[in-house]
């Protein structure tokens, strides 16, 4: 509490509610480039997990009294159990078949979510406690960044790579495709249910309207504008998408028109995503070398 | 009741696949989902509401007008959108054919308010009843509307020379180029064809629910893609196929006491067929090469 008001002297609330928002974004964002940017399976479900941690977080702070972290981490555990299970069977196609059918499993928990008891059905869910701040979100961002670039980094993470340039290769290789596609798509969907646990205490109000799979383009859209399979692009891509409708709020009526056609000159302009094909490490690398040439 | 059921299950079947088509030709040839299509039937419905008036209520004229219209429509988003990315990410075709669908929505909510208006009462409607049985000249009409546009489709492709281009396309896009076929006008065509249909689907399901909406489009596109995938998509046959059994088993679903999770079961269908046969009921089989 004392954080939140020292924060808010800082920086204006409605700042800080669209940076808030934007981290949590980033989160399921990183969860979908584990998915279809490191390992190139397609999915077009990203915000049925979402919904899935939101509403078991959500459920579990109000009706259950349990404390944050801990519905938290549920509603994590629970997305990606709910991932394990349908990538299981899932997983086996390839392509865009893989993304219709989670595409499908997406709209199926949307209907599920309109018609349960404990959801509230299509009235939606109101009462959820205000428990994310951007204190907590950022502390877990970073959390986040760091477990998925430690991941991209290790043996999972090039058998993951191998996977997603040639399948046949990387089996002939040694690697189990379908064991490393369901244990990315469960870690995916797990940072999707933080994601979702996050948004639930933060919009304090939970429709399964917004859960549709017009949400898992808007995340899956984040991921390619920034660059598919690139960290630091999930991050600006989300963040870029994520503020540019709140800039666009001036023109109330045409936000969504103008954000339509951004989507679609962004593509056509930056083609690659807006840090695609941008090696961090090699331009650090390049300008070590550099200062090194101008000092030598 | 059955029987009932039946009917009802192929007329909404019937648009299904008329929505279906434009989907599947696309794929077959350019391998891309158009996302937009759904709202390219929507636009027909509208089209549909404001052409009636200025011909009379006359209903060829509505629908010719819905569908030429759309194939304007159709093929001019081809070509702004579309056709600059042909060459880049499958992925970036893709949220591109979404930031199209979001524009049209939203600007057609912007032109005439987000509710659902009614259709102008273009078609006299009398039901005939025989026995226990139902039928209305709604009906009637959607079903021999679907019917002689699909049989036209299939002319079309089957027996003249851009028919015979398209099917080279979907064959093979490279090869197909290199033997003279001009793949811009195959593709142009295509989104043509599919959007005149999508047209036709709009005004025929306007005049039957009675309701025009800007979002129309999302869960009928959505369904209609559905039965594409369904039975195999890039297969012209099999989106007819596909669509009438979506169309069935929704009504059937419906009436066995799952109303409440209607829009659940085309999708878990679509699943349990995946899983099945992973193309769909018509789809060649992916051949994994090394």
């Amino acid at each position: 509490m004392l954080m939140e008001q020292w924060l808010s002297g800082l920086i204006d609330p409605y700042y800080q509610q669209v940076l808030t928002l934007v981290g949590i974004y980033i989160i399921a964002a990183l969860g979908l480039n584990l998915i279809t940017g490191l390992c190139g399976q397609l999915t077009f479900g990203h915000a049925a997990f979402l919904s899935i941690g939101a509403y078991t977080a959500a459920i579990l702070t109000r009706d259950y009294h349990l404390p944050f972290t801990a519905a938290l981490l549920a509603g994590g555990l629970m997305a990606a159990l709910w991932g394990v299970l349908i990538g299981l069977p899932v997983l086996r196609l390839t392509g865009d078949y893989l993304g219709i059918a989670t595409l499908g499993f997406g709209e199926i928990v949307r209907v599920a979510f309109t018609n349960m008891k404990v959801t509230g059905g299509a009235i939606g869910l109101a009462g959820i406690s205000r428990a994310s701040n951007l204190v907590n979100v950022t502390l877990f961002v970073v959390l986040a960044i760091a477990a998925v670039v430690l991941l991209e980094n290790s043996r999972f993470g090039r058998a993951l790579k191998a996977i997603r340039e040639d399948e046949i290769a990387a089996e002939s290789m040694g690697i189990n495709a379908m064991w490393y596609k369901v244990q990315a798509f469960g870690i995916g969907c797990f940072l999707a249910g933080i994601s979702g646990g996050f948004y639930a205490h933060l919009m304090q109000y939970l429709n399964p309207n917004d859960f549709s799979f017009i949400k898992s383009f808007e995340i899956l859209s984040f991921v390619v504008l920034g660059g598919l399979g690139s960290i630091p692009g999930a991050i600006l891509g989300t963040a870029v998408l994520t503020v540019a409708p709140e800039f666009l709020r001036f023109m109330a009526k045409y936000r969504m028109m103008i954000y339509g056609l951004l989507l679609v000159v962004m593509m056509i302009f930056r083609p690659h995503g807006l840090l695609g094909g941008v090696d961090f490490r090699r331009l650090l690398r390049r300008r070590k070398s550099k200062s090194l040439a101008l000092g030598g | 009741m059955l029987i009932q059921q039946f009917i009802n299950g192929l007329t909404l079947g019937a648009t299904y696949a008329l929505i279906a088509l434009g989907y599947t030709m696309v794929y077959g040839i350019i391998q891309l989902i158009n996302f937009a299509h759904g709202d390219i039937y929507m636009i027909g419905a509208f089209i549909g509401v404001a052409v009636a008036g200025l011909v009379s209520n006359n209903f060829f004229l509505t629908l010719g007008a819905a569908m030429i219209g759309c194939v304007a429509l159709g093929v001019t988003i081809e070509r702004v959108a579309y056709r600059p990315l042909r060459r880049s990410s499958r992925l970036n075709l893709l949220i591109t054919t979404i930031g199209v669908s979001i524009f049209l929505e939203t600007f057609m909510v912007l032109l005439k308010g987000p509710q659902a208006t009614g259709f102008p009462p273009i078609l006299k409607t009398t039901t005939w009843r025989l026995g226990g049985l139902e039928l209305s000249s709604i009906q009637l009409i959607i079903l021999l509307v679907s019917l002689v546009l699909m049989a036209g489709l299939q002319l079309i492709v089957k027996y003249t020379k851009i028919g015979k281009a398209m099917r080279a396309a979907s064959e093979d896009y490279d090869t197909a180029s290199l033997m003279g076929i001009n793949i811009n006008r195959v593709i142009s065509f295509t989104f043509a064809i599919g959007s005149a249909l999508a047209a036709a689907g709009g005004v025929l399901v306007g005049i039957y629910f009675n309701s025009v909406s800007p979002y129309m489009g999302v869960m009928a596109g959505l369904k209609a893609f559905v039965a594409a995938v369904l039975g195999g998509i890039g297969n012209i046959p099999g989106a007819m196929i596909g669509g009438l059994l979506l169309g069935l088993f929704e009504v059937f679903g419906v009436a066995a006491g799952f109303s409440t999770y209607k829009d659940a079961i085309a999708f878990a269908l679509l699943i349990v067929i995946l899983l099945v046969r992973p193309t769909g009921l018509l789809g060649r089989p992916i051949q994994r090469k090394v």
